[in-house]
């Protein structure tokens, strides 16, 4: 790949200049992506977004890239930062070496600069039913779930999850195995299965417990090293093999249990 | 790889990928290990095979072990299975996540448990092959 490189001065107090090596694409334009690099004026207390949204301002109108919350709420701003998938408004620039590379966060098609087309990812999530499925149809006069802090604490880390796809563009098996459901919508599956007042599991399992779903996992880990929210993908991934091998042998060894497990869930509002 | 609808493909090499980052060379070196564990249970079936032919035939598969080729590869199997067992180990509290009286036991007392539990037995295997006769 070609470098296009623009050295702008420095202007006013800052605590570091650090060299900015930005993955660029226009798809109306470029055939293939390029790198370019910028010199930046560092605060000391910036974040790698700050370094981003310094060059949008300041030295380059033209770089695309998506953020919103700047405090590692909305999981938008995730890139890869020298090579490891990075939440950057929640990496410090006083960690980094005096040259950073970013570019768009691997496992998924770039559609402008640091913009990766999200699409795959949507479609996964959405495939694992990722709310609560109750066993009977409930009416407003039914009033509301009750659920004890226990029965919560059971599944609270799995929903810190902010779709940031860290875990995406750090698991080798998304990368080589395109069909895989990938580690935040598992998670999310087991977050819901979890769930006290989810009877949902069964409904889930065909698209969790396949080939696709949770065996395509080898438990690499990267996902839960990466991942800024503490989710722990792997975890719970590891969790849902040993149930679904369970279910297996229980249904291996005594088929009528199968029925009772399965009407619970598929039957919906049945009564 | 461009598309169609204007998007770009950048895949990592297909057969370095692992090679960029610690994380990925750690989980090669796992898997690669089961190839060497694999190895170790072959020669354990082929001594059982030995034994079952007599003490000339069981005696000349145990001094083939110190052939320094055998002896370089026993201790990378060794090696290799030490690492496997410890990386097992590492990684079970997240597979087994167990509750005392509605509390989640800390992850460092389930690993450390098991790392225990493994030292004891690996002691109790060596003491009864050094002390029960066997070498």
């Amino acid at each position: 790949m070609s470098t296009k490189t623009s050295i702008l001065p420095v202007v006013g107090s800052h605590h570091r200049t650090l060299e900015v090596e930005v993955l660029r694409y226009d798809p109306d334009k470029d055939d293939k992506p390029y790198y370019q690099t910028y010199q930046v004026p560092c605060e000391e207390e910036w974040v790698i977004l700050d370094v981003i949204n310094y060059i949008k301002d300041n030295l380059d109108r033209t770089l695309s890239y998506r953020w919103s919350c700047h405090m590692a709420v909305c999981g938008s701003c995730g890139m890869m930062v020298n090579g490891e998938p990075t939440l950057t408004c929640a990496s410090f620039v006083r960690d980094m070496p005096a040259k950073i590379r970013v570019e768009p966060l691997e496992n998924f098609p770039v559609a402008r600069d640091l913009i990766v087309d999200m699409d795959s990812f949507v479609e996964k999530l959405s495939s694992v039913k990722p709310y609560i499925i109750a066993a009977d149809e409930r009416t407003v006069e039914d009033g509301t779930f009750t659920q004890l802090p226990a029965q919560l604490a059971d599944y609270m880390s799995y929903t810190h999850c902010i779709n940031c796809l860290l875990c995406y563009a750090a698991c080798p098996q998304v990368n080589l195995n395109e069909g895989f459901v990938g580690p935040a919508a598992l998670a999310l599956a087991h977050r819901y299965n979890l769930d006290s007042r989810d009877k949902g599991r069964s409904v889930r399992e065909d698209v969790v417990a396949s080939n696709a779903g949770i065996w395509e996992c080898s438990f690499v880990g990267a996902c839960s090293e990466v991942c800024p929210k503490h989710v722990d993908p792997a975890a719970a991934i590891q969790q849902i093999k040993i149930a679904a091998t369970g279910d297996y042998f229980i249904n291996f060894l005594m088929p009528w249990k199968k029925s009772k497990n399965t009407d619970e869930a598929s039957s919906g509002g049945g009564k | 790889m461009k598309l169609a609808n204007g998007n770009y493909i950048r895949s990592p090499n297909r057969y370095s990928w692992w090679l960029r980052q610690g994380r990925y060379v750690r989980y090669m070196m796992r898997e690669l290990s089961s190839l060497f564990i694999g190895v170790f249970s072959v020669m354990m079936v082929w001594g059982l095979y030995r034994l079952s032919q007599g003490e000339t035939a069981f005696t000349a598969f145990t001094d083939m072990f110190w052939s320094k080729s055998i002896l370089v590869l026993s201790v990378l199997m060794f090696l290799f299975a030490a690492y496997h067992s410890y990386t097992w180990f590492i990684v079970t509290p997240k597979a087994m996540p167990l509750k005392l009286g509605g509390k989640r036991i800390a992850a460092g007392v389930i690993i450390g448990a098991h790392m225990l539990l493994w030292l004891l037995c690996s002691v109790a295997v060596w003491a009864a092959f050094v002390y029960g006769g066997a070498v």
